[in-house]
């Protein structure tokens, strides 16, 4: 379980969140969701160590934390494959900086690949395929570092709706099938009720919760509920409300 | 790319024959202007002659390359690796190509002696700066979204630069290499017209002394061929190496 206690950050005269507190149960699925440059994509940069907080802790199943580095695998918007590699060499790259046993990581990757539509591909280049295949590469490079934890920013933002949906499915999968804990940014309010558990409502700069809603029942809702259709309607009263602030 | 090959040669046939008609129409002497068929003639007939002082100026470009890269690469990591070395080397490294290589070729001439090491040097020097410069550029150019996915996954500095930084500043490397190849031939000759026993340098100032223009011209024309075979042979390697662009 995550638990983000306190935590601080300034840039200069600029708070942008201070005290903020989380809450993420071990194999949740919570989902983050705010205004752009409210201070979610610099919450996981603290949190991953890319830079550094001023104040609060982090602690993960009970212990405190420098930094969850160690813990958590990020993946971030862009899918940041490099062009110069295949897909599976893509793939393989954590395990080829870690210096992990070339058979065996390989044996994995080609079992990921399997699992999430990608066999056959293993030799391309990224830039020989769309954008939706390049996101599930960068998916299984990202279940490649073996991480409980797994930090999504904004993941499928930049693909388009039906390739999405589809990649929604997999992300559910890294919850169920891989049982991770997942803690995800999207601008999306539709992606977030169909998959979290939780959904964490965010204000604007200095970033502070300002509501959080928890969904039950079966992933991959379906929106026409009316039960969703209130929740989709609260939370986008809540963003308008903190933009207009 | 071959309509502006074909532009390209359209282009150097109507200047070849202005030149010869007017060379012809205005009765040019040949110690004056020689006609371009008169420069071809002697290029291709006394190419006997003219090979082994190609291969003595070929041979210092090439040295010069060498050497240049041998410097230039581990220079430009040093620099990128150390920000205090790169702005500690900066002054000398623009100071050695606001000095004009003319300068410096006779000190060379007598430091090194009349053989091919002052030549070598020569070109080298020219060499230096653009491969250093574009590939220290390239480095640095390197998408800060990739570093973080580096940095997170644990990637050292050398590792980093390995599988990232090199592959990403290819494109600027071969781009400075381009220039440097193209200018190359600049150093050997300058070196050779200071003091030499032996390349076209050399030969250029032979033939000039007793008025043979069109020799003169022929070794120009033997260090064009040179020059841009450099040039086309660097674009070959660029092709063979950056095979994802």
């Amino acid at each position: 379980m995550l638990s983000v206690t306190n935590l601080s950050k300034r840039f200069g005269d600029l708070s942008i969140f201070e005290n903020f507190n989380l809450e993420l149960p071990a194999r949740g699925f919570t989902v983050l969701i705010g205004p752009s440059g409210c201070g979610k994509s610099t919450l996981f940069n603290v949190l991953t160590g890319v830079s550094a907080w001023d104040g609060g802790s982090v602690s993960w199943n009970g212990e405190t934390v420098e930094y969850l580095k160690d813990i958590s695998a990020y993946m971030q918007q862009k899918d940041l494959l490099l062009p110069w590699f295949s897909l599976m060499d893509n793939a393989l790259l954590p395990a080829k900086i870690a210096c992990q046993d070339k058979k065996a990581a390989g044996r994995k990757a080609q079992s990921l690949f399997g699992q999430l539509g990608l066999a056959g591909f293993e030799a391309y280049l990224p830039g020989e395929i769309s954008g939706g295949m390049k996101q599930r590469c960068a998916l299984v490079r990202t279940l490649m570092f073996e991480r409980e934890l797994v930090l999504l920013d904004e993941p499928l933002s930049a693909l388009d709706a039906i390739t999405r949906r589809s990649l929604q499915s997999l992300l559910l999968m890294l919850q169920v099938e891989f049982k991770k804990s997942i803690l995800m940014i999207t601008h999306d309010i539709e992606e977030a009720l169909r998959l979290a558990d939780d959904v964490l409502v965010l204000s604007g700069c200095p970033m502070r919760v300002l509501d959080r809603i928890p969904l039950d029942g079966p992933k991959l809702r379906r929106l026409d509920e009316p039960q969703l259709i209130r929740i989709k309607e609260y939370v986008l009263d809540l963003l308008q409300e903190e933009l207009e602030r | 790319m071959r309509r502006s090959a074909l532009i390209s040669g359209a282009l150097i046939i109507l200047i070849l024959v202005i030149w010869e008609a007017a060379c012809r129409g205005f009765d040019l002497p040949d110690f004056i202007l020689p006609m371009p068929s008169r420069i071809i003639s002697v290029a291709v007939f006394q190419a006997p002659m003219l090979l082994p002082h190609a291969a003595t100026t070929a041979m210092e470009v090439l040295v010069g390359i060498l050497l240049s890269l041998t410097v230039a690469v581990p220079l430009a990591m040093i620099m990128f690796a150390r920000p205090a070395v790169e702005n500690a080397i900066a002054p000398f490294l623009v100071a050695s190509q606001a000095v004009p290589v003319f300068a410096i070729a006779p000190l060379l001439v007598i430091w090194l002696g009349y053989g091919i090491a002052s030549k070598v040097l020569m070109a080298a020097v020219i060499i230096f700066f653009p491969i250093t410069v574009s590939l220290l550029e390239g480095f640095k150019s390197c998408d800060s979204e990739f570093r973080i996915l580096f940095q997170l996954m644990g990637a050292g500095f050398w590792k980093t630069m390995r599988l990232l930084y090199w592959p990403w500043a290819l494109p600027h490397f071969f781009a400075g290499l381009k220039v440097g190849v193209s200018v190359a031939t600049i150093g050997a000759v300058i070196g050779e017209w200071v003091g030499a026993q032996q390349g076209l340098g050399y030969l250029m100032i032979q033939a000039n002394a007793r008025l043979k223009v069109d020799l003169v011209f022929a070794a120009i024309l033997w260090l064009s061929v040179m020059g841009v075979s450099l040039w086309i042979l660097v674009g070959y390697l660029e092709k063979k190496v950056i095979t994802w662009k």
